[in-house]
């Protein structure tokens, strides 16, 4: 007889559990649009927040309701653009691939500090700090917001003491773009072609000298020197239009300050030995 | 009343669940990262344990002692924790996607949360009446929430200090917790039942 009981006592409590939680689930139910699971399915899954929402799911569900270019996804590149489209019914269009680059090459070695900073490891917090250690106002504070703000572990802090971007693994999200309180970061088109400027100090001639040995002080040596005019002055910053430029290196003759240099110069052995590069 | 009273200091701070009897360490370092997780961590586990508890006391004195099923103690209260954690879990997965991906695979993992069924457990065992068990429950999981967020709040504050490198990660949240839980052996004997 007792084993009745027992069997219709835990019968009883799973059968009036299993009611209440079929209510709940009926009452609780999310709605979903299958495309919406197939996008997510086709997506990274990284949940950078490239495309500008808030992770992958609320990306799948704004391509669902049309608020969302299916192309939008930047770490997915032309593949998933391809098979977004294909779940939607229309056509990719491509994606241009980008890059992060840091721009600031003052390290340790060729660039001064106002004074040592010691405090919280965080370049937010060193910047509210008198404005940074830095000479340099727009120099790279070192101390890996970026690094840190990278899921795809794309930037690692090299041993002179800037941010290393690995282009292999880097998707162009610009997470750590917006981690870093200078904004020294950019994305460039991905590739290997041209020159840039190494330098986002807007600062004019003697006070970026002072600072650093390689900035660009707004001389405007490289825009003469520059036969297809792809060099323009922007905030006392030389930038090079990278369409443009074709390699030629006859800005990086003309430049003082050693501030441009061509897309692949600094490897990974160079940022271990500073001084080598220099000389 | 008084005991009412102090049972819910007793088991915020005297007796605190993970600080002092090592209930709860799962989720108490696997969701401690970040203080909005913890807080969801927190609220869903008081909810598990209130109304377990309150479930649990019914059942084990309305059906299984008259009965004298005392033996299916274990197995009728882990069905009935495991159908709150899914309840919530239900509810979360509407009320806050967000902090349904950030608890991840914890959420479900309340159900074997040694707390839960250490807290309905001892309400039964102590012979607490229903609203003590009750009480019980509140303060044990009270006592699990501040916990978590304390931990929370110290684990965001290391984020940005320098840890020495062979201390780093798990090595300092388990230095972190055991300095936590000694500093909460300054309650001890303040209070008894």
């Amino acid at each position: 007889m007792e084993i009745l009981y027992a069997v219709a006592t835990l019968g009883g409590v799973g059968a009036i559990l299993g009611i209440f939680l079929g209510a709940a689930a009926h009452f609780f139910a999310v709605a979903s649009d299958p495309r919406v699971e197939a996008i997510r399915e086709a997506l990274p899954g990284a949940n950078c927040g490239a495309c500008g929402y808030a992770g992958c799911n609320k990306f799948a569900e704004a391509v669902v309701e049309g608020d969302a270019p299916v192309n939008g996804c930047i770490p997915g590149g032309s593949m998933t653009a391809e098979a977004i489209a294909a779940i939607m019914g229309q056509e990719a269009v491509a994606v241009n691939p980008m890059v992060a680059a840091v721009f600031c090459r003052g390290d340790r070695h060729r660039s001064r500090d106002f004074f040592l900073y010691d405090g919280i490891s965080d370049c937010a917090y060193a910047q509210q700090y008198h404005g940074g250690s830095k000479a340099c106002p727009y120099g790279c504070l070192g101390l890996g917001n970026c690094v840190r703000a990278c899921p795809f572990e794309a930037i690692s802090m090299g041993p002179d003491g800037l941010p290393l971007v690995d282009e292999e693994r880097c998707i162009g999200c610009g997470l750590c773009r917006d981690a870093c309180p200078r904004s020294i970061i950019r994305l460039i088109p991905k590739g290997d072609r041209g020159h840039l400027v190494w330098c986002s100090s807007q600062d004019r001639g003697k006070r970026v000298s002072e600072a650093c040995d390689v900035g660009c002080t707004g001389c405007k040596a490289c825009i003469r020197a520059c036969p297809r005019e792809a060099i323009i002055m922007e905030d006392n910053l030389a930038v090079i239009d990278l369409e443009k430029c074709d390699d030629c290196g006859l800005c990086v003759e003309k430049c003082r300050f050693n501030a441009i240099h061509p897309r692949r110069e600094r490897s990974k052995e160079e940022a271990a030995s500073p001084e080598a590069a220099t000389a | 009343m008084e005991k009412l009273i102090s049972i819910l200091f007793i088991y915020i701070l005297v007796d605190n669940f993970v600080l002092q009897r090592f209930f709860g360490i799962c989720p108490f370092l696997g969701v401690s990262r970040k203080m909005e997780t913890a807080m969801g961590m927190g609220m869903a586990v008081v909810f598990v344990i209130t109304i377990s508890t309150l479930v649990t006391w019914l059942i084990h004195y309305q059906i299984l002692v008259p009965l004298e099923l005392e033996f299916l103690q274990l197995v009728t209260f882990i069905l009935v924790i495991a159908g709150m954690v899914q309840l919530v879990e239900t509810f979360l997965r509407k009320a806050s996607p967000t902090l349904y991906q950030g608890l991840g695979i914890y959420l479900p993992l309340i159900t074997t949360n040694c707390a839960v069924l250490a807290v309905a457990l001892l309400a039964v065992r102590q012979g607490f009446t229903l609203l003590e068990s009750v009480i019980f429950g509140i303060a044990a999981s009270l006592g699990f929430w501040m916990a978590l967020v304390i931990m929370s709040g110290i684990r965001e504050r290391l984020e940005l200090a320098r840890v020495p490198a062979p201390l780093r990660g798990t090595a300092i949240t388990l230095i972190t917790a055991g300095i936590l839980s000694l500093a909460f052996m300054g309650f001890r004997g303040m209070l008894t039942l």
